[in-house]
């Protein structure tokens, strides 16, 4: 993980690549490395789908080593959905194959001249760019089909669906898993347009001949690894639940906590929450010849993904996470699974986020434009986004924009993202992470839940505006540091309650790169690549004011436990002072 | 008084999903975690009518208590 590719998409003549030495970004991965290169090179007022933009695709500090759980691949540039930084990360095999072919990064950059549409190949041997204008419009499932037959199964694909090429301000970036699904997405802010902005659909990987990354004291990082995955597998949470019921054993725990957010933000609490929940899928999987325990990527011990067969036995979709079954079922008032399932396939396939896209067809559904609870509907419109239909272009566009098009006045966004699966009022210190973060409403940039609601790393009472400034920082701070040593962010369960699997962390990253780390120098890392964040967002225009929740969580109490949003602004602006 | 009990995840195997039950007055999350053979280890995250409690709260007629084991995903 020594060079970083850089291709010009739009050099005279057509592409052309340049492989250089990692230079100043030596010592970063993941999401310290594309925030960095985006805040560095990137224009702040640029255009996000012009040529001054970059897409940074970089795998983290410990992938392609022996480490578990080592898979996240960081994708960045400046976001057509926020206009601010974007870092998304997905699992898959992706980075493992990236960094034992010895790539740090690979930066796209440059507007193409012409409607070409280019596969990047990259194996041992070096990297092949070509045009091939039969891929156009090409779904992901599809696209690595296609990619098999030409390259065989060992690889590995970064790809873009329909909606990546008609540059939608919601597309993803699909990433396979270890049996070539297209069905791990770098979902978030619309990384996928800015892929199609560059005219690539697809990276291919091939890592044959290539070993895994040689740490500088062997016999310490397996020692380390060898507690690392022995603390998953005690914890609970990462031994237990995650395996057992996927990121979905939550529709009950939240709908349970009141803090659901149902038809639109309307109500905290989902008459079919059961019919939708993890319990009830896992089993269903189960029934079905299928299941509820999978890995990503090779090496993750978790295996949280699973499998999802249609009722004849025949593979759907992979198992929907949380955040999915909440967006296209309980946001829109649908209680079907197999109906949830099919719009998750949808998504992976056109190249869709599922939040921003089911957010997107719940603001619709206030709208009226279909009614809410109508699984059939809700298909169809999803379909239409990958048609290209004008009303598939407005829902594709987000949420942000399909309630301005329809004049819906309660719309669930910040800086332009629509916000996941946990209503603000009822947890306030996820509304404190949806307000400050760098990349707009999102969950994962700082879990709160785990402290407000699941009583991971202490409790904090989550109706209450006490205490949820500190409780975001402290996993801002954490979760910016985790995503860039390439570390699946579930293993905070276990880090934030098992001092000994913590520090097996640091003895990894310690024994690969002969560094001395400590809690101190993690918290230093993610407190550096936050800064850089805020600084681009600054430069880029973003004030304080952009550091807020829609009004209506401010005005509109959310039942049943008839709280509104309350913690103040100043407190607000205070987060990033530490 | 009747309290509705549901248990979620791994607390349901061998168990039940929901159920009403009469107890006597002054009943605490802890008696019926007893009741039921749940560790209080196991009973991870509590909730009384939607809000957060523990084994030693107290319960009243009509209260909704949840159970869950411990529970992470995001």
């Amino acid at each position: 993980m020594d060079k970083i590719l850089r291709i010009d998409m739009g050099a005279e003549g057509g592409p052309k690549m340049q492989v250089e030495s990692l230079g100043e970004y030596a010592g970063l991965g993941g999401r310290a490395m594309t925030s960095s290169v985006v805040a560095k090179e990137v224009p702040p007022f640029c255009h996000p789908l012009g040529g001054e933009n970059k897409l940074v695709i970089a795998p983290g500090l410990l992938s392609g080593t022996g480490a578990a759980m080592s898979g996240r691949l960081s994708v960045g540039c400046k976001s057509p959905l926020t206009g601010g930084i974007k870092e998304a990360n997905s699992g898959g095999q992706p980075a493992q194959v990236l960094a034992r072919l010895g790539y740090g990064a690979i930066i796209l950059e440059g507007k193409p001249q012409g409607d070409d549409l280019y596969k990047v190949f990259i194996n041992k041997d070096g990297v092949k760019i070509e045009a091939d204008n039969s891929l156009k419009m090409m779904t992901n499932y599809d696209l690595v089909s296609k990619m098999k037959g030409e390259y065989g199964d060992k690889i590995a694909c970064i790809s873009i669906g329909p909606a990546g090429e008609m540059k939608m301000q919601s597309a993803s970036i699909a990433c396979t898993d270890p049996e070539q699904r297209p069905s791990r997405h770098a979902g978030r802010g619309g990384t996928g347009a800015v892929m199609g902005a560059k005219g690539v659909k697809v990276i291919v990987l091939d890592d044959t001949g290539c070993k895994a990354r040689p740490p500088k004291d062997l016999q310490k990082f397996r020692a380390a690894n060898k507690i690392f995955v022995e603390g998953l597998s005690r914890h609970p949470v990462t031994g237990q639940a995650l395996p057992a019921y996927g990121t979905n054993v939550l529709t009950n725990i939240l709908n349970e906590a009141g803090a659901y957010p149902t038809c639109n933000f309307k109500v905290g609490q989902f008459a079919g929450a059961g019919k939708i929940s993890g319990e009830t899928i896992a089993e269903l999987e189960t029934k079905r010849g299928a299941g509820p325990t999978h890995a990503c990527h090779r090496g993750c011990v978790i295996r949280c993904s699973g499998i999802y067969n249609d009722k004849d036995g025949n593979f759907l979709s992979k198992q929907p996470e949380y955040e999915t079954v909440w967006a296209h079922g309980g946001h829109c008032g649908i209680d079907d699974p197999d109906a949830i399932a099919m719009l998750d396939f949808l998504d992976d396939t056109y190249g869709l986020d599922t939040i921003e896209t089911g957010v997107a067809i719940g603001v619709a559904m206030q709208a009226g434009v279909v009614s809410y609870g109508d699984a059939q509907a809700a298909i169809n419109l999803v379909k239409e986004i990958g048609k290209g239909t004008p009303l598939g272009r407005i829902l594709g566009s987000g949420a942000a924009v399909t309630g301005k098009v329809f004049g819906v006045e309660k719309v669930p966004v910040v800086k332009g993202q629509a916000m996941p699966a946990y209503d603000p009022r009822a947890v306030q210190g996820i509304g404190v992470t949806y307000a400050t973060s760098p990349m707009g409403a999102d969950h994962t940039a700082g879990y709160s839940i785990a402290t407000n609601i699941l009583k991971s790393g202490g409790f904090v009472d989550p109706l209450k505006p006490e205490g949820q400034v500190a409780l975001s920082r402290n996993l801002q701070v954490a979760t910016a540091a985790i995503d860039s040593t390439g570390m699946c962010l579930f293993i905070a369960f276990a880090i934030l309650d098992q001092p000994d699997t913590f520090q097996s962390l640091l003895d990894l990253l310690n024994s690969f790169y002969g560094l001395e780390l400590t809690a101190d120098s993690v918290s230093d890392l993610g407190k550096k690549v936050l800064r850089i964040e805020r600084d681009f967002n600054s430069r880029a225009g973003f004030t304080k004011e952009d550091d807020r929740l829609p009004r209506f969580f401010y005005t509109d109490p959310v039942l049943p436990h008839n709280v509104t949003f309350m913690v103040k602004d100043e407190e607000l602006d205070s987060l990033f002072d530490w | 008084m009747k309290v509705t009990v549901k248990l979620f995840a791994s607390l349901r195997k061998d168990r039940f999903a929901v159920d009403d039950f009469d107890y006597q007055e002054g009943v605490t999350v802890g008696h019926i975690l007893a009741s039921l053979n749940i560790s209080e280890e196991e009973a991870a995250i509590i909730f009384i009518n939607a809000r957060h409690g523990g084994p030693d709260s107290p319960l009243k007629e009509g209260d909704l208590l949840a159970i869950f084991p411990p529970v992470g995903g995001g």
